[in-house]
């Protein structure tokens, strides 16, 4: 019968794909930020990324983590800032439409901590990151939170009469929340 | 027994004017900032529109608990009744508009997810969370306020310029400073 050859394939398939793949949990993940205008602390998201992430604790030398982040998806709090942040000045969302993080190496930084160091890109710009992070299990779900302080400078986010760092300040903290199921 | 005043106090005076000023500099900055694109010139402005609001809800406190100490000269024996009435009526209401409408803007603020950071130091807590549909209700709430508002501000100034032009008596004089009334110098 060719429909259940067709189900024992791709059964064949799902059990040899590497088990380090966890999937990612969308619903139950997400990247927000906090930048600051005037000096007032202002909630940010982004509503669409992907992640891969391989990680085991046990074996951190290979843990690798990518991300990659949809920049149009961004709510910034206000529709007005929504569409500004897409220009040129900004994110330039039509040339650069992601931000993408690639990990180059993670470290143990104490009992479920650790660290993410790697290549953030964005703009057209890449800088070297280091982004703390915790693990937490419950059953076969992984969380991974963490964050790091980007400084929008860097890459030229917000760039010309809005490089003034009084009205809207150079470091973001970015924080994210992955959860991965799957995991033995 | 003291002598009731003739005149305001330098500190009500003072208040008084400074709250004057303070409303008009933020009511003609609302008016510009709202139809300016998104800068960091409109982000400013909003900023400062909010911390002068901030400002006249603080000054506006002031002068009540001035007022309580420092009762304010009596209306002429000249100016019937109903007068003094309204007089009453409209000061009530200035005193409940300059300070529930800070009290408005600060609820919008915090409905759009725009804490107020008074003078950018100084955070005010948000009492309500961010809540779109509020905020947009907050906006023609504290539009509507500011309206009347500017109706019994104009009412208090035709009042004051009445009794000065057409009475020709000492109520806007004492509301002045550097200025002796028409009564004193009579003396």
């Amino acid at each position: 019968m060719r429909f259940s050859r067709l189900v024992f394939l791709l059964g064949m398939i799902a059990v040899c794909t590497p088990a380090t793949a966890a999937n990612v949990d969308y619903a139950r993940s997400e990247i927000t930020f906090v930048s600051r205008q005037m000096n007032v602390p202002v909630q940010g998201r982004f509503r669409k990324f992907s992640a891969k992430l391989d990680f085991d604790p046990t074996k951190l030398a290979a843990a690798r983590a990518e991300i990659e982040v949809d920049l149009a998806s961004i709510d910034t709090g206000s529709q007005d800032a929504d569409a500004e942040v897409g220009k040129k000045a900004w994110f330039n969302t039509s040339t650069f439409p992601t931000a993408k993080f690639i990990s180059s190496a993670v470290k143990q930084a104490g009992p479920d901590k650790f660290e993410a160091h790697g290549k953030l890109s964005i703009k057209g710009a890449g800088q070297d990151i280091t982004a703390p992070f915790t693990v937490k299990r419950t059953g076969d779900a992984l969380t991974y939170e963490g964050g790091f302080i980007l400084k929008r400078l860097q890459f030229k986010i917000g760039d010309g009469v809005w490089s003034d760092t009084e009205t809207v300040a150079d470091e973001v903290q970015v924080r994210f929340r992955i959860v991965t199921t799957g995991n033995r | 027994m003291k002598a009731a005043p003739s005149r305001y106090t330098g500190v009500a005076i003072a208040l008084h004017w400074l709250i004057a000023l303070a409303i008009l500099c933020t009511f003609l900055l609302a008016h510009i900032m709202t139809d300016l694109p998104l800068s960091p010139l409109k982000l400013k402005l909003y900023a400062y529109h909010k911390w002068i609001g901030v400002t006249i809800f603080l000054l506006v406190l002031a002068r009540l608990a001035w007022r309580l100490a420092h009762w304010p000269p009596p209306p002429p024996a000249s100016m019937p009744a109903w007068q003094h009435s309204a007089a009453t009526i409209a000061h009530f209401f200035l005193y409940v508009l300059t300070l529930s409408i800070p009290i408005s803007g600060w609820l919008m603020s915090s409905a759009f997810g725009f804490q107020v950071v008074y003078l950018g130091a100084i955070p005010i807590p948000d009492l309500i969370g961010k809540d779109k549909a509020m905020a947009d209700q907050l906006v023609q709430l504290h539009e509507a306020l500011n309206w009347l508002m500017a109706l019994v501000v104009a009412l208090h100034v035709a009042a004051a310029l009445k009794h000065h032009v057409i009475d020709r008596d000492d109520v806007l004089r004492r509301m002045l400073p550097f200025i002796k009334q028409r009564s004193a110098a009579k003396k």
